[in-house]
């Protein structure tokens, strides 16, 4: 899990072009949106193509989305549970 | 109405000149370091700036540079100050970035993130967010710089009762190729009597922009 965990960040950095942050600047159970990385709807958008891209995992339900992508730790453990990691 | 420049910014050829003196921003052939090197020079501190698309980038880099040293956005309210550009590609280059992300069936992976910027006028909302200026807009393609659609457009703006001032230019990308003019426009006042200024006229912006 940890592992995976780091991998997400540095592909979330890429996806997002966050450039000016650095993997160990996630904490992994830090609100993704809001407070923690500031991210906005376009990069939520951008999340869910970046779980399609590396891992073939499409959400089927957006309401799903608020829970998975609450924060690293939260998207490495869907990617876990739909067996992909 | 009088109407005066009193700052502006030209980038070409990838190097930028402020109130017609050039910036030590080191000379990178390519855009994407350009546009990093002159971030940091002007010590913008803007993080979203890093997911632009080239175009907004160059409008907030010449619009930041043309505020750098001017108390243009003190002197103005951000609701009396309006946003008319100019440029010749439009958002090309972003829509065929897009394009890319689309073309092939088996890799169809388009991205949200390019696809809000295949509009031209995404660069003047760009600037007006990291300002909250709320003032009224335009954007206008023209087969090139267009001196006279400039002046114009300006006289038209600051007519309106509540505008006091704009932020004005041309701001063209495409192919790697950045070409800006960003000036500041304000009334005839007091408060600018102390500052150079220039009056907003067809010579000057054909002067500013070679």
């Amino acid at each position: 899990m940890d592992a995976l965990i780091e991998k997400l960040k540095g592909q979330i950095i890429e996806q997002l072009n966050l450039a000016e942050v650095k993997p160990a600047d996630i904490n992994p159970d830090a609100p993704l949106f809001g407070d923690g990385l500031g991210l906005d709807s376009i990069d939520a958008l951008e999340l869910i193509v970046l779980l399609e891209k590396h891992y073939g995992i499409k959400i089927q339900n957006p309401a799903d989305g608020k829970k998975i992508f609450e924060s690293v730790r939260t998207m490495a453990q869907f990617i876990k549970d739909q067996g992909k990691s | 109405m009088e109407l005066n420049i009193t700052s502006y910014c030209t980038i070409k050829n990838k190097i930028i000149f402020v109130n017609g003196k050039e910036l030590s921003v080191p000379k990178q052939d390519v855009a994407s370091y350009f546009f990093a090197d002159a971030y940091k020079h002007l010590e913008i501190n803007y993080p979203k700036f890093h997911k632009m698309d080239n175009l907004s980038k160059l409008g907030i880099i010449a619009t930041e540079a043309a505020l750098k040293g001017s108390d243009f956005l003190q002197r103005n309210s951000p609701e009396s100050v309006a946003i008319i550009l100019s440029n010749k590609a439009s958002s090309l280059d972003t829509d065929r970035n897009y394009q890319n992300s689309i073309n092939s069936k088996d890799n169809y992976l388009p991205s949200p993130a390019t696809f809000v910027y295949t509009l031209p006028n995404i660069v003047i909302g760009e600037i007006a967010i990291k300002h909250k200026i709320t003032g009224e807009n335009a954007f206008f393609v023209s087969d090139g710089f267009d001196p006279q659609l400039l002046v114009n457009q300006a006289q038209i703006s600051l007519n309106q009762p509540g505008t006091k001032a704009a932020i004005c230019g041309w701001v063209d990308y495409d192919n790697g190729m950045a070409d800006a003019l960003i000036y500041l426009v304000e009334k005839a006042s007091d408060s600018i009597k102390n500052i150079n200024f220039n009056p907003l006229n067809e010579t000057i912006l054909t002067q500013f922009y070679k």
